[in-house]
């Protein structure tokens, strides 16, 4: 992109607002209705096209994916609401067809999964740190174990590292 | 325990868990119209176009709803199946011609006017059970596909069993082979006939 | 003739690769020299029988040679020479056969840079390579032979998918397999560490530039991979959380993990069980995504065509290779030594933190990716997870790891103290906040998520500027600024250029998503459309003759204030060997964005010279993503040449440190 083009770049965001005044020869949009093309593409880019291999309904070419736009397309047009046409599809098709799975009894785990994950390894970190930092500290150690944590400690440190110095763990 | 076992264990699980994936066919979407009521239609004969069938005729007859093209070349397989089913008596035939015309890659449907689409949809669907045998009670024309939306087709061919309450029972995806015919449908059709 | 040539080579490089396992093992733990020294020449022939194979099989496919099953399935007399050779891996058995080769070529890299290592831990590592190499070998040889005959030969072959006719396969797998192989050196390492006892610092200093290489060549090949199906699949995307995708994805995010706990081992003789559980975890996350692509358990955009007998043996593999490891894990990582000791704030905590995000980021796209083999596997149905769930779920996991990047640097090892570390950063912080707050306006709208990420992107740049001028400033007694600089550790300036990668990537990724534009416009000839703040002006279509395709070619001027920038030429291509048409888009690159015009169906189909259906993209930022993972990339490279992976390292070489030598005696 060469410099005398920085500025229209720049200034992208003035004409993605208002970019309603339309010159001669502009194109037509292949919608007739704007608001029911924005509201297609974001309901069909949650569903999953059936005859691809894994492609949504707003991006794949297949027949049956341009059959149900269009279907969609009507039923926006009847005003229905967003969960009317979701349900419509998965009446027909499953759950199989909703890339972002409902939340129900099968997908708790899948979406409190991570959720779970996350909590259970911070949890896990801190314990772990704190149960170490006894392990290589407590003086209930025996002297065997106390003469192999500091082998240890003087190991740790390499070539050109200082040893390290006992310090109170900041609990 | 040893704590340092559970990767171990988790990655059995893992490998349980792909072993009995190995057997699934992840392509095959089971349907959520069975065991609900097959949704109602009111689509044109075949073999008279003037007249119309709806689903609510067969109530209190078990039977098969068939969905087929003549340009789908699983059909062409499954057809002598159908035919010697047919002969059989077992059961009626219904066959849901869908999307005859537009359906076909080969065809610029969008060029078509209505009646010239409707047409061809009749002469296409004629030559073809003319020429490989017509098992189907009777056939409709799902010209638009939208029927076939409201039965959740999404690969042709596809069969419904529906029973005397006018339930899907079954919703066989695919070609249907004797083994099918012989393993799956007539067992069913037996038990809901009784 | 050639094939079977090739066929031959296979079958000796999988004796060779079986002898190269067990010899050597059996020599180190001996301790017989004469055993462990067969493990160079061994690698050496092997490289030597594999690249026969390659070169016989691409011979193949330059003759068109359609007597060999899978040139006939993947080639065709039409296709031009460079696609010809890279046909060669354009399917599952040749990609396998890429797989191997790139084995083999690290195989041979350890052998040959290995000098400074002692010798056993060098048999060692060659024999689990060895090993590793004779599993992939009996893959192919048993399930995908790619000279398997075609009696009587094809007259023609059916050519390669036309997606793949694109320089994007000349190079996205090989160095995607690059890669995922390159794991497999982490991984050897790591076992050869479990065998010997001998799991210490030098353990973690011998296997890190190879982690880093084998990571260096994911992030690119991941990148190449995101970055042609932007341009090739014709929507503008960059990611589609695809199954495939995800399975290249988490050995990277392990991969990544690994690079920095291995940076606490080697350092501080930290996390021992811990790295080495990464290594292994890095390369099982590999063999995994070899066998979701291949088995067909799951749909994915990518997969090759599958046969339940090859998802069958890898999964046989994949149990004997990683449930074999783990065992070796669960039994040797109870006696090894804890390692320094630090507090709970510290440059080692801070980097565990890191290490636990990554993981539980990985784990989530495994659950995610996994979850409805599960859900059909317990017979509960089917269910789809796709883009949605894995935004909702990811996005919030990485966010305190973008935080933690610029925290990390500033804490001390060992012990760090939050007041200084809030002290060195405040100002990074103010002015990121003050970026995060101020630059979404650039684009017109403000949103929070674009905010939030650029805030990020601006504090990950700044405390990398600030590290550097404070290590500097430390280390400068008296010299300028910039040659005390030059003389920063290759190591510490490559961890900054790799972060300031992951910056840039975090703006890409928030501006194109909070920003984008996009089309679909109907267009007569001489029409015009606009699109971040750029025209589109339609000149016609045009037909166009390509080597073994028919296009048809649009004409578009791209207008910039009134004037004519350059054109552009999209094209809708119609191969002679498929029915399936492609559409080429053509894209204005720039470092502020894209502009993206890609043509769709004529309006009359049988008036192409008429009114056309276009989708035209205005895509800011969008290159910094592919940009930041060169970045990152370059980061890895710096960090590589670090002086002393270079230099011989004595101390290493010759005795064991007391922490291994006291794990092998419990």
């Amino acid at each position: 992109m060469s410099l005398r083009r920085l500025l229209p770049a720049l200034l992208v965001g003035v004409t993605l607002l208002g970019s309603s005044a339309l010159s001669a020869g502009e194109a037509r949009s292949l919608a007739e209705d704007e608001a029911t093309e924005q509201r297609l593409v974001a309901i069909s880019s949650e569903l999953r096209c059936l005859v691809c291999q894994n492609e949504s309904l707003a991006g794949s070419q297949a027949e049956l994916a341009s059959d149900l736009r269009r279907e969609i397309r009507t039923l926006i047009r009847d005003g229905r609401s967003d969960r009317e046409i979701i349900d419509f599809m998965v009446s027909r098709y499953g759950d199989f067809v909703l890339y972002r799975p409902p939340l129900k009894a099968t997908t708790v785990l899948l979406w409190f999964g991570p959720g779970i994950l996350f909590v259970g390894g911070v949890a896990s970190l801190v314990l772990y740190l704190r149960r170490r930092n006894r392990a290589l500290g407590d003086s209930a150690l025996s002297a065997d174990e106390r003469a192999r944590a500091s082998a240890l400690l003087d190991a740790a440190g390499g070539p050109g590292s200082q040893p390290v110095t006992q310090q109170a763990p900041r609990e | 325990m040893n704590r340092f076992l559970w990767p171990l264990i988790a990655f059995i699980a893992l490998v349980v868990l792909l072993a009995v994936g190995l057997g699934l066919n992840p392509r095959e979407v089971p349907s959520p119209l069975v065991g609900k009521p097959a949704p109602a239609f009111t689509l044109p004969r075949l073999d008279a176009p003037a007249k119309t069938f709806s689903p609510q005729e067969m109530l209190g007859r078990v039977w098969l709803l068939n969905v087929w093209a003549s340009w789908c070349v699983s059909c062409r397989h499954e057809h002598p199946v159908l035919v010697d089913l047919a002969r059989q008596h077992a059961v009626p035939l219904v066959g849901l011609n869908y999307k005859e015309v537009r359906g076909d890659a080969a065809i610029d449907a969008d060029k078509l006017s209505r009646d010239e689409e409707r047409q061809q949809v009749v002469e296409r669907a004629g030559a073809w059970l003319a020429r490989h045998g017509n098992p189907y009670t009777l056939s409709v024309l799902d010209i638009d596909g939208r029927v076939g939306i409201d039965y959740g087709v999404y690969g042709v061919p596809e069969t419904y069993v529906i029973d005397k309450a006018g339930i899907i029972r079954l919703k066989h995806i695919g070609p249907v082979t004797p083994e099918i015919v012989s393993g799956k449908l007539l067992p069913l059709i037996q038990e809901i006939s009784k | 003739m050639i094939p079977e040539i090739g066929n031959l080579a296979l079958i000796l490089a999988f004796c060779v690769a079986l002898a190269q396992g067990f010899l050597p093992l059996a020599g180190a733990h001996r301790g017989r020299a004469a055993w462990t020294a067969f493990a160079r020449p061994a690698s050496r022939a092997l490289a030597l029988l594999v690249g026969v194979a390659f070169a016989c099989l691409t011979s193949a496919f330059v003759d068109n040679d359609f007597s060999v099953l899978y040139v006939a399935q993947h080639s065709n007399t039409l296709l031009p020479l460079p696609y010809r050779i890279a046909a060669v891996w354009g399917g599952h058995e040749g990609s396998l056969l890429l797989w191997m080769l790139m084995l083999v070529v690290w195989t041979l890299a350890v052998a040959q840079f290995s000098r400074q290592l002692p010798e056993p831990m060098v048999a060692r590592v060659l024999g689990v390579l060895g090993l590793v190499s004779a599993g992939f070998l009996l893959f192919i040889l048993l399930t995908s032979n790619p000279f398997d005959r075609l009696l009587p030969a094809a007259e023609q072959g059916r050519d390669l998918n036309p997606l793949l006719q694109d320089p994007g396969l000349i190079l996205h797998p090989p160095m995607l397999y690059m890669g995922y192989v390159g794991f497999s050196v982490a991984f050897s390492f790591a076992i050869a560490a479990l065998l010997s006892g001998q799991l210490d610092a030098a353990w973690a200093r011998w296997s890190r530039p190879w982690t880093t290489a084998a990571w260096v060549f994911l992030t690119l090949g991941i990148a190449l991979g995101s970055w042609w199906a932007y341009y090739e699949l014709g929507w503008g995307g960059w990611w589609f959380w695809d199954p495939v995708e995800n399975a290249s994805f988490m050995p990277w995010l392990i991969g990544t993990a690994l690079v920095h706990s291995l940076a606490v081992t080697e350092k501080r003789g930290s996390f021992k069980n811990w790295t080495v559980l990464l290594a292994i975890s890095a390369f099982s996350l590999s063999l995994l995504g070899t066998f979701l692509v291949r088995s067909g358990v799951l749909t994915s955009v990518h997969a090759f065509a599958t046969d339940p007998r090859r998802g069958i043996f890898i999964l046989l593999f994949l149990g004997t290779v990683i449930g074999s490891s783990l065992v070796l894990f669960a039994w040797r990582a109870p006696k090894v030594g804890l390692g320094g000791r630090f507090a709970l704030l510290s440059r080692e905590s801070l980097l565990l933190t890191n290490n636990v995000l990554l993981v539980v980021a990985c784990s989530s796209v495994l659950l995610g990716t996994l979850y409805p083999l599960l859900i059909d596997a317990l017979g509960l149905g089917k269910l789809s997870v796709g883009p949605p769930y894995f935004d909702a779920v990811f996005v919030p996991l990485m966010l305190p790891a973008l935080f933690l990047i610029g925290v990390a640097p500033f804490a001390n090892w060992k012990h760090a103290r939050v007041d200084e570390i809030v002290r060195a950063l405040r100002w990074a912080f103010i002015v990121a906040a003050a970026v995060g707050a101020a630059a979404p306006l650039l684009y017109g709208r403000w949103k929070p998520m674009v905010a939030l990420g650029l805030l990020l992107a601006a504090w990950i740049v700044l405390s990398a500027l600030f590290s550097v001028v404070r290590r500097v400033g430390a280390t400068r007694g008296g010299r300028s600024f910039l040659a005390t600089l030059g003389q920063q550790p290759r190591s510490f300036v490559g961890m900054h250029v790799a972060h300031l990668g992951v910056a840039a990537f975090v703006a890409g990724v928030t501006v194109v998503s909070g920003y984008q534009a996009e089309k679909d416009v109907r267009m007569e000839v001489g029409d015009t459309v606009g699109v971040g703040g750029y025209s589109f002006r339609f000149n016609g279509v045009r037909e166009q003759q390509g080597p073994n395709y028919r296009a048809l070619v649009g004409d578009f001027e791209l207008i910039a204030e009134g004037r004519t920038v350059r054109k552009l030429f999209p094209e809708k291509r119609f191969y002679v060997s498929s029915a399936m048409p492609m559409t080429e888009a053509a894209i204005d690159s720039g470092p502020l964005g894209d502009v993206y015009v890609s043509l769709g169906e004529p309006i009359d189909k049988s008036r192409p010279d008429a009114a056309w259906a276009v989708r035209v993209y205005y895509k800011p930022l969008v290159d910094w993503i592919w940009g930041g993972c060169m970045i990152m990339a370059i980061g890895g490279i710096i960090a590589l040449s670090d002086r002393r992976y270079r230099v011989r390292l004595r101390s290493g070489s010759t005795a064991p440190s007391s922490a291994g030598a006291l794990a092998r005696h419990t």
